[in-house]
């Protein structure tokens, strides 16, 4: 089916961020509501398109759109067009829905910035390439997005650039990012080179026909690419710097959608990797590493961003893990990346909205006992945390608790493994978010002295409720009846497979209850008491690397930049010495060569007529020499 | 005796009509209307004719190929493309010449003179320029379109009269512009020697004028070799001098440089289109069939264009000889069309020009900008760090650099490319190599000029960049934004071209 509706995805809130950075200050009255506005109405179209699709027959529920011809080269031949299925409208409404929610919330959070029109453009021109990524119906569609929200983040995290480390954790997110993107465009050259095509359809179509070794090699750079986007180890080390940006910001971009791409990256190339069995281990071990990484990262991080930037990026290795299972997980993937959107959004605009009473204060060193001052913020807060740590039945419980059973279920050793793996992950979460509430909401007062915590504005909380709901319901509505698995199926499972079982569903969530317990339990038992107002100094090894985000930036730094930097000398002095020599002999004869050349051009009129005649005497001798 | 009075298809001829009818009624406007109101009515003149023509030319496109005033002319799909590619050049190139700064008040004038001090205050400014570019540009939409040798002849000279004059007219500097347009004027006329010589040898080896006839000739194996390779060879010196081509170019730099800029912009974007659309039709209408004894020739005079034109302008100070040394490597990558012979290389041809045009008008355009008190600065070791003070100019200059260097998302990377793949096709693998070769030393010397403009501090602070007029600001914008649309979405214009593109024979 076609539709001539879904340009207005892209095209509205393209328009009203150009609209608001062309018309500049004159904009600074009405920009915000304008964009939020903006924004509002791409979720009803989202929802009016997905109450039509919901009423059509599963087999033409996708619904596309040719914008233009883009490239018409020979035989290759590339449409901008657009993809609206089953997948992309999970997508499309998370992304508007919490899109708008934080657009609401950052009126009020972004009021006293002198620049808050600039911000809210900045937030629809993240909406229109979001949407494009998840709209574009070929790998180059959705690399033109991939790189917009990429440029959407960079201007986002370093929005305060005035302060130089701002600036700094932007360029470090560009960097890491470029790496993941370059992984990328191999992929879609592979894909040209094997099919000929790079539109999904058509490499759908084609993908029975090629080398196991090719999908292999497309699968991996396309992770690559996913590792980059989503904080993956070993790209992770950008999300916690990311967090520089305005905290509507990070729940946005850094919690709820952009680091979600490579999830749906995964999910949409379904038909790669599950023909690539190699590819899809190499997922799995990604997603379980990042998984466990993050987590105890989270454990030790006193900024309270920090911690929830760890959470974010342990609970995407959740998804990437479940992604490499194939189409056993895909759906539950998506399932999780949609309740962590509700959870992990909602518990950033509640940090945002405590560091607002608390004079933007991250260090949750600082806090403790504020569930008294801010109890709207405590509840909407606590409903997250009970969600993201998989208490029945907040939503995380349905959708975690799914992972970890696929992981059992994958089989064999293998099964083993990544079951415990997801299920240590699952204590540590418990753990760590559990010292998060109490460090904050709980305890002694450990305020600074001129702070004076207060509850946010109603336009601040109406959209930590809203989202607090969806932490609640969100996991039983997507999973009852299957229907998040149904819905997905024709996407990524179109042959309906059956999966073995290793442990009994109820068993799988009886330890996963458990492990939340464990997880709790020990958090409660060390963080009951006061606590000090700084982190103490006489901790363990394991503690310090884990402040030190298990070393990922020492790591960089010793395995890339040093020799990197040693090579750059190295290579410095090469250039010097050797092609440069070369170069300077080369470009010192042409010079010559030009030098001696200009001598011809005198001035002289009687010198370049004597050049014509000769130059045409030549041509005339050579001729008649070669003809006659 | 009985003299009959030739047919005139109005219809075909009607874009050239306008345009000579505009250029009359332009001197009278220059003999009667007041110096007040002058210029102001000439503009509208000018620009009013070219938009008229260009409705014409449109009006053209869909109707059959035809010959016209007694098959002395030919209105063909490419002829039309040329025309139509010619009036949106000059159209901005109007705009360009409506800042009359750029030139002499009274050309009569002795520089310096006292009359011209007078004639400067007392705002008494002659307006000739007009009407003696629309007498060109008439010139050069004909030059294309002629179909025999006679008219050629008289296009060729319509188009070169009124640009002698032309590149005599400028205000600031005016004795090296005099200079230019004596030299300009002199080799002019001995290149046009050659070009009637060799027509005369032409018509003695075919006994007629028509080019279809010596096509005929040619390939039916006329009777006088010997005459057939001097007239061919006398006709291309003619063309090769007025496109600038090595060994036959050494005036391009001079005249170039000496040229009020907006004359030199529309020289060189202009001229060039109508005289390669001449010579492909000379080549592939006319001596298409004695393609092997040319080909030599011309590939040794391509490969001898590109690196001439690149590797001198290595060497150049000043911006307007830099830019007329790479249009004349530019006139060598566009003999590698002509090379090819065949609809590909027809195709790529005209599309190069398009975009060359584009970006040549622009890049003059912006030297009109770049000033001190003594008028344009084209000493480029002035232009160091132009982007620390004026960034807009430096990055549009650059946008129309890259495009001369052929880099990706431009439309010189699609011209080059389309050129060279029809070139390569051909199964000139030589001239191709050239091509490519000379292409990295041309643009070592275009990123060159970028890395001074953005990455060098300046040291000289009385150079400034002036508010451009929003004539000037046009131009400059559009053929940037044109520079860079059809870099990136070339399609619809090499379908254009491909539809059209069919030399009546």
């Amino acid at each position: 089916m076609t539709s001539d509706n879904l340009v207005y995805f892209i095209a509205l809130p393209l328009f009203s961020a150009a609209l608001l950075m062309l018309l500049g200050r004159k904009a600074d009255k009405w920009g915000h509501l304008f964009a939020t506005a903006v924004s509002a109405s791409t979720f009803v179209i989202g929802v009016m398109e997905f109450l039509a699709m919901r009423d059509r027959a599963e087999e033409s529920r996708a619904v596309t759109q040719k914008l233009f011809t883009w490239i018409s080269v020979g035989d290759f031949n590339v449409d901008a067009g657009l993809l609206l299925d089953q997948l992309s409208i999970a997508f499309v409404l998370l992304i508007t829905g919490v899109g708008t929610l934080i657009h609401v919330y950052s009126i009020a959070y972004m009021s006293e910035d002198r620049d808050r029109r600039r911000f809210f453009s900045y937030l629809n021109l993240f909406i229109a390439a979001m949407l494009l990524l998840v709209l574009g119906d070929s790998y180059l569609n959705l690399y033109v997005g991939w790189e917009g929200v990429g440029l959407a983040s960079y201007l986002l995290i370093g929005f305060w650039n005035q302060k130089p480390e701002y600036a700094t954790a932007a360029k470090k997110a560009f960097v890491a990012n470029r790496v993941g993107d370059f992984g990328l465009s191999i992929a879609v050259m592979i894909a040209f080179a094997n099919f000929g095509a790079v539109s999904f359809v058509g490499i759908e179509e084609k993908v029975g026909g090629a080398s196991e070794t090719a999908l292999t090699a497309m699968g991996l750079m396309l992770l690559l690419a996913a590792t980059g986007k989503s904080a993956q180890f070993p790209l992770q080390a950008w999300l916690g710097d990311a967090m520089a940006g305005p905290t509507p910001v990070s729940a946005l971009i850094h919690a709820a959608t952009m680091v979600t791409a490579g999830v749906y990256l995964i999910t949409r190339s379904n038909f790669v990797f599950d023909n690539a069995p190699n590819a899809q281990l190499a997922v799995v071990i990604i997603g379980a590493i990042t998984l466990l990484f993050g987590a105890i990262i989270g454990t030790a991080k006193d900024d309270i961003k920090k911690a929830l930037a760890a959470s974010t990026m342990s609970q995407i290795g959740y998804m990437i893990m479940a992604t490499g299972f194939g189409p056993a997980g895909y759906a539950f993937a998506i399932m999780h990346l949609l309740t962590h959107g509700f959870f992990k959004a909602g518990m950033f605009l509640g940090a945002g909205s405590v560091m607002h009473g608390m004079n933007d204060e991250v260090n949750m060193r600082r806090y403790g006992g504020l569930a008294k001052f801010m109890p709207i913020t405590a509840i909407t807060f606590g409903l997250g945390y009970l969600a993201i740590i998989g208490v029945p039945p907040f939503a995380g419980f349905y959708s975690k608790d799914k992972i970890i059973e696929t992981a059992f279920n994958a089989g064999g050793a293998q099964g083993i493994i990544f079951g415990s793996t997801a299920l240590l992950g699952a204590i540590i979460t418990a753990f760590y978010m559990t010292r998060v509430m109490m460090m904050t909401f709980f305890g002694n007062k450990r305020w600074a002295d001129d702070a004076h915590p207060h509850e946010s504005p109603f336009l601040m909380w109406a959209p930590m409720a809203v989202l607090a709901v969806g932490s609640v319901t969100s996991g039983y509505l997507l999973y009852n009846g299957k229907a998040i698995v149904n819905w997905l199926a024709p996407v990524v499972d179109p042959h309906h497979h059956e999966h073995t079982e290793l442990l009994p569903p109820i068993v799988v969530s009886a330890l996963a209850v458990g492990a939340v317990l464990i997880g709790v339990g020990i958090a409660l038992a060390k963080y009951r008491g006061e606590l000090a107002a700084n982190a103490p100094q006489d901790v363990s090894v394991f503690t310090r690397v884990a402040r030190r985000d298990l070393l990922q930036d020492d790591a960089n730094e010793f395995l890339f930049m040093r020799p990197g930097q040693k090579l750059t000398e190295v290579l410095v002095k090469t250039d010097d010495k050797v092609i440069d020599g070369v170069v300077r002999g080369v470009a010192a004869s042409t010079l010559g060569s030009a030098r001696g050349m200009r001598k011809l051009q005198t001035g002289y009129v009687r010198n370049y007529a004597l050049l014509i005649l000769l130059g045409a005497l030549a041509a005339l001798v050579a001729i008649l020499v070669v003809t006659l | 005796m009985t003299f009959q009075a030739p047919s005139l298809e109005y219809g075909a001829l009607a874009p050239m009509l306008v345009i000579f009818g505009a250029a009359v009624i332009a001197v009278i406007v220059e003999a009667f209307i007041s110096a007040k109101h002058r210029s102001a009515i000439q503009l509208a003149i000018a620009l009013g004719a070219v938009v008229l023509s260009f409705a014409q030319v449109l009006n053209l496109r869909g109707t059959a190929t035809a010959t016209a005033a007694t098959n002395s002319v030919v209105v063909d799909g490419p002829v039309l493309f040329m025309q139509g590619t010619i009036l949106v050049l000059a159209f901005f190139a109007f705009l360009l010449l409506a800042d009359t700064d750029a030139f002499a008040a009274q050309a009569s004038a002795i520089p310096g003179s006292s009359e011209e001090r007078v004639a400067l205050q007392t705002g008494k400014i002659q307006t000739e320029i007009y009407p003696l570019t629309l007498f060109a540009v008439g010139g050069m939409m004909l030059f294309p379109a002629a179909n025999d040798l006679i008219t050629l002849f008289v296009a060729l000279e319509v188009l070169s009269l009124p640009l002698y004059l032309m590149a005599g007219l400028s205000r600031r500097r005016r004795l090296l512009s005099q200079e230019a347009a004596l030299k300009y004027f002199l080799l002019g006329a001995y290149s046009s020697a050659f070009f009637l010589f060799g027509a005369a040898f032409l018509y003695g080896y075919a006994g007629d004028v028509s080019l279809s006839s010596i096509g005929a000739a040619v390939n039916g194996g006329g009777t006088n070799e010997a005459f057939l390779l001097i007239g061919m060879i006398s006709l291309s010196v003619g063309l090769l001098f007025k496109v600038g081509a090595a060994p036959f170019h050494a005036w391009t730099p001079d005249v170039y440089q000496g040229a009020p800029t907006p004359v030199t912009a529309f020289m060189a974007a202009a001229t060039k289109v109508a005289a390669f659309g001449a010579m492909l039709r000379i080549f592939y209408v006319a001596l298409g069939g004695a393609v092997w004894t040319w080909k030599p020739l011309i590939t040794a005079v391509a490969i001898l264009t590109m690196v001439v034109g690149s590797v001198i302008a290595i060497a150049q100070r000043d911006v307007k000889r830099m830019l007329a040394y790479s249009s004349i490597a530019h006139a060598g990558f566009l003999l590698t069309g002509v090379l090819a012979l065949s609809q590909e290389g027809l195709e790529s041809a005209l599309f190069y020009l398009a975009t060359y045009g584009f970006s040549t008008l622009g890049a003059f355009a912006l030297v009109t900008l770049v000033r001190d008190s003594s008028g344009e600065v084209t000493d480029l070791n002035r232009w160091v760090g132009l982007a620390k003070r004026s960034p807009g100019v430096a990055l549009l200059f650059a946008t129309f650099l890259l495009s001369f260097a052929g880099i990706p998302l431009t439309a010189g990377f699609i011209g080059k490319f389309t050129i060279f793949t029809a070139a390569y096709d051909s199964g000139n693998i030589a001239v191709v190599v050239a091509g490519v070769l000379s292409s990295a030393i041309a643009a070592f010397f275009y990123i060159r000029v970028i890395v001074m403009m953005f990455f060098t501090d300046a040291q000289d602070d009385t150079v400034t960049v002036t508010i451009p007029s929003l004539y000037t600001n046009l131009t400059i914008w559009i053929a940037a934004i044109a520079t860079i649309v059809l870099g990136v979405f070339p399609a619809p214009l090499l379908d254009a071209i491909a539809s059209l593109a069919v030399f009546v024979r």
